[in-house]
């Protein structure tokens, strides 16, 4: 991971080309880096990142969905970027809201983002605007809901033991 | 006379040589091959010819969770095993959904086809399928209220009713 002080000038670094609110903050804990951007700059941070010529970051490890719920905006998106030159890896994060939360693929920077979108479009109901075959992965096609937000219900049935069998009357109809 | 004769011979071959699917659902399959091996040895009860193909299958072990996913696909491979058939829930899994008590995982195969023998466990121990695969001769050699045409209230929905034989 670059250091805090190597984070705070790769943010200076994106500032100075991309403007001053595509990043939103930056973040170091426990030796990880992390840049906090703008939802509408994802794709154009992520692009300076892995072709600009001052930075490293070529590939792009893998791609998260997150839901905060109680705080908002609700969903994050976090992407993990790795660099064979440096051996080293940066967190670039978004925060998206809305129950419908739409983000720009970045598919032509990074092909394998393929299924990890698709994926976290099954699980959180992000829409990745532009990616060329948006639909579910894992679950049925058939499935309602996304089961990864935190407003969904837990699924499962309750388990009858002795001390409740009386809450459920006639369970053995 | 020789009806009733002729269906407990009919139902002692049955017993004794149950033909099991090769279907492995998730953990509990690795005790059901242990189950198929030279230290357990299920060809002692006659279950040992596991057949690939549904269609010369008569067992249907339900080995692991079933997912939601997968349970058309093990409805479809149930519908496809030949008159008689018999269906085997082995594990907490699938016979209550166990430990996933989530989204994506059946609570109870009984809710999408009929089990004649829950084993619990997690996973059952080898012994324990042996003794479900026991229960289960006892079962098909018994009476027809052993059935679970009776239990779920569908007679009639047989091909060739037992016993008519």
């Amino acid at each position: 991971m670059p250091d805090a002080t190597g984070l705070e000038l790769i943010a200076q670094r994106i500032r100075s080309s991309l403007g001053d609110e595509a990043v939103t903050g930056t973040s170091y804990s426990r030796g990880q880096a992390t840049l906090d951007v703008a939802p509408a700059a994802v794709y154009d941070v992520l692009a300076y990142l892995s072709k600009g010529d001052e930075e490293p970051w070529r590939r792009l490890m893998s791609l998260h969905g997150v839901d905060y719920l109680p705080a908002e905006p609700r969903f994050g998106v976090h992407y993990q970027l790795l660099s064979m030159e440096r051996c080293d890896r940066l967190n670039v994060r978004t925060r998206i809201g809305g129950d419908e939360p739409h983000l720009p693929t970045v598919i032509d920077l990074f092909p394998t983002v393929d299924y990890q979108e698709r994926e976290v479009y099954d699980m959180f109901g992000v829409v990745f605007d532009g990616h060329p075959d948006m639909r579910r992965i894992l679950l049925p096609e058939d499935y309602t809901g996304y089961p990864q937000r935190r407003d969904f219900p837990m699924g499962g049935e309750p388990v009858l033991f002795t001390f409740n069998e009386n809450q459920y009357p006639r369970w053995y109809d | 006379m020789l009806t009733t004769r002729l269906d407990k011979v009919l139902n002692w071959g049955r017993a004794n040589a149950i033909f099991p699917a090769t279907f492995g659902l998730a953990c509990c399959a690795i005790e059901m091959m242990s189950v198929v091996s030279p230290r357990y040895d299920i060809a002692r009860f006659g279950a040992e010819a596991m057949r690939a193909s549904p269609r010369q299958a008569d067992m249907l072990i339900l080995s692991g969770r079933v997912s939601i996913k997968m349970a058309p696909v093990v409805r479809r491979l149930y519908d496809q095993m030949l008159e008689p058939k018999w269906v085997v829930s082995m594990g907490a899994c699938s016979s209550s959904g166990g430990m996933f008590s989530n989204y994506a995982v059946v609570q109870g195969a009984d809710k999408f086809l009929p089990v004649d023998v829950y084993v619990p466990g997690c996973p059952p121990r080898p012994e324990a399928l042996i003794y479900g695969i026991m229960k289960l001769q006892d079962k098909i050699m018994g009476d027809k209220a052993m059935g679970w045409r009776e239990r779920y209230q569908a007679e009639g929905t047989g091909e060739v009713e037992p016993g008519i034989a």
